[in-house]
């Protein structure tokens, strides 16, 4: 039985997933789940991953869930180059060090900007408090400044000269916030020629093919049905607005 | 030169950390970093990590933040007993999972009512409003209960007979609530039961050890009016939960 991955390409971890199997030549049965329709509650699914979160991988019995553990797996069971995640001792905490720094930091504060600024406002018609959103640019600028002083500094990639894991994590994550109109690398040119580094290394059309549906966001929500998003309203409000 | 580890025993990963290279028996140097004074913010600290957080390790030269990070590497470097962070592909892929989930979990909600009941009413003189702490108690609840339902189950431990990284990262952030009088396991017979059993392969000799002083957070308070809290660190610290 050939290896399934669960997959939305909206979401930033589903992302680097797929860039990373697909970079690889991992054969893998591409299983959607569209996350705007809530298909991630279905029944199906929940036998799959009962965290009710993407990505998720199945291969053969063995389902697994969060996309740091799923590429490190991926990593080791088919052999990948070294350098996605170096054997040196060192280098590999390196890749650790940001694989863990990234999910209260860049992830946390990247991902509430998309909500914030397009989803909140436009698909589900409520309010932003302009202090909230202002907050929330202000720690990604925050998390932004981290990512170059600390994690990149005059190095081409993360770890070093070639790309990691880390690289693939932190560009799907950083790009979210262009998908509703706000563009991190203005200003920055040095996380904008990082990027450029990484879409470089993973191949521009593999690269441009992951991010086109989160790229069109904006278009995708003015066509949306108003009605999709009542269910999760109230959680999202609560999460987001509190 | 020894390994130095920067520690607040405050702190859920400084604790999980400490404990680990205790029980492993690997020599380090306690290098002390008091969180209620922002010492972290301080000139000498800075020269250490600019990301302002503990744990940190010095092995030589090599300076590794993010406890997840340093655990791996202590494991891989030191050569810990193969339960710890098992080479098995798949038990791996079972830690890392637990490690991944944990940051926005486990952590985040555990954290967010240490900080409701045992800080921000020392630091503010006013406790938090009720919709606020009944919220972050709900949040907690639902991780204890994903804790239970997908990463402990009828196991002993997280990944199975034996006790791995996974259950030291988890346990100390369970104790953090603990410490405030929020008994956790009452009322939670399977927690509980895990907890005694981790308990005992830690020791309780260590673990009374590394948790003594968060223990005694109710204290917090006169060690506030002794020492006199910063005025930049009640700034960030009501910022935080603004």
């Amino acid at each position: 039985m050939v290896l399934e991955i669960y997959l939305d390409l909206f979401s930033q971890p589903c992302r680097s997933v797929y860039i990373f199997a697909k970079k690889n030549n991992i054969q893998f049965d591409h299983k959607r789940i569209v996350l705007f329709d809530g298909e991630q509650y279905n029944e199906e699914y929940g036998r799959i991953n009962v965290l009710r979160k993407l990505p998720a991988i199945r291969d053969g019995d063995f389902c697994l869930a969060e996309s740091v553990a799923i590429l490190m797996y991926l990593a080791e069971k088919f052999h990948s180059p070294d350098h996605w995640y170096p054997a040196d001792l060192q280098k590999h905490a390196r890749v650790n060090e940001y694989l863990s720094w990234q999910h209260s930091a860049i992830r946390m504060y990247a991902a509430k900007i998309l909500w914030l600024k397009l989803l909140i406002p436009k698909a589900m018609e409520v309010e932003v408090p302009k202090d909230k959103m202002d907050s929330a640019i202000e720690y990604l600028n925050g998390a932004l400044q981290q990512f170059e002083e600390k994690f990149l500094q005059d190095r081409p990639f993360i770890v070093g000269d070639q790309i990691s894991l880390a690289d693939l994590v932190a560009v799907v994550e950083i790009i979210q916030p262009l998908g509703a109109g706000l563009d991190v690398f203005e200003n920055r040119p040095k996380l904008r020629a990082w990027k450029d580094r990484v879409r470089e290394a993973v191949g521009a059309e593999l690269f441009d093919e992951a991010h086109q549906d989160i790229l069109s966001c904006q278009e995708i929500v003015e066509t949306m049905d108003r009605n999709k998003f009542d269910t999760m309203k109230p959680k999202i409000v609560k999460y987001f607005l509190s | 030169m020894p390994l130095q580890l920067y520690l607040d025993l405050h702190s859920q990963p400084c604790r999980a950390v400490f404990i680990f290279a205790k029980i492993t028996t690997i020599p380090f140097e306690y290098k002390s970093v008091d969180l209620s004074a922002g010492e972290q913010f301080g000139e000498e600290f800075g020269t250490v990590s600019i990301l302002r957080k503990v744990p940190v390790l010095k092995d030589g030269d090599f300076i590794l933040t993010e406890s997840i990070a340093i655990l791996q590497y202590l494991a891989a470097k030191h050569r810990t007993p193969d339960h710890w962070y098992p080479a098995d592909l798949v038990k791996r892929a079972r830690v890392n999972e637990y490690l991944s989930w944990q940051h926005t979990g486990l952590r985040a909600h555990g954290s967010r009512v240490f900080w409701f009941r045992g800080v921000l009413p020392v630091v503010t003189g006013t406790p938090v409003p009720k919709e606020k702490m009944d919220s972050a108690l709900e949040d907690l609840n639902m991780s204890l209960k994903t804790f239970e339902e997908k990463f402990l189950q009828d196991r002993p431990f997280i990944i199975g007979e034996k006790i791995s990284l996974a259950d030291l990262v988890a346990i100390v952030e369970t104790m953090q609530p603990v410490s405030t009088g929020l008994d956790v396991f009452e009322g939670r017979p399977t927690l509980s039961a895990w907890r005694d059993r981790v308990k005992k392969e830690i020791g309780s000799e260590v673990f009374d050890e590394a948790h003594k002083v968060v223990m005694n957070v109710d204290v917090l308070p006169q060690t506030f009016e002794k020492k006199g809290i910063p005025e930049f660190l009640k700034l960030r610290i009501m910022k935080m939960f603004n």
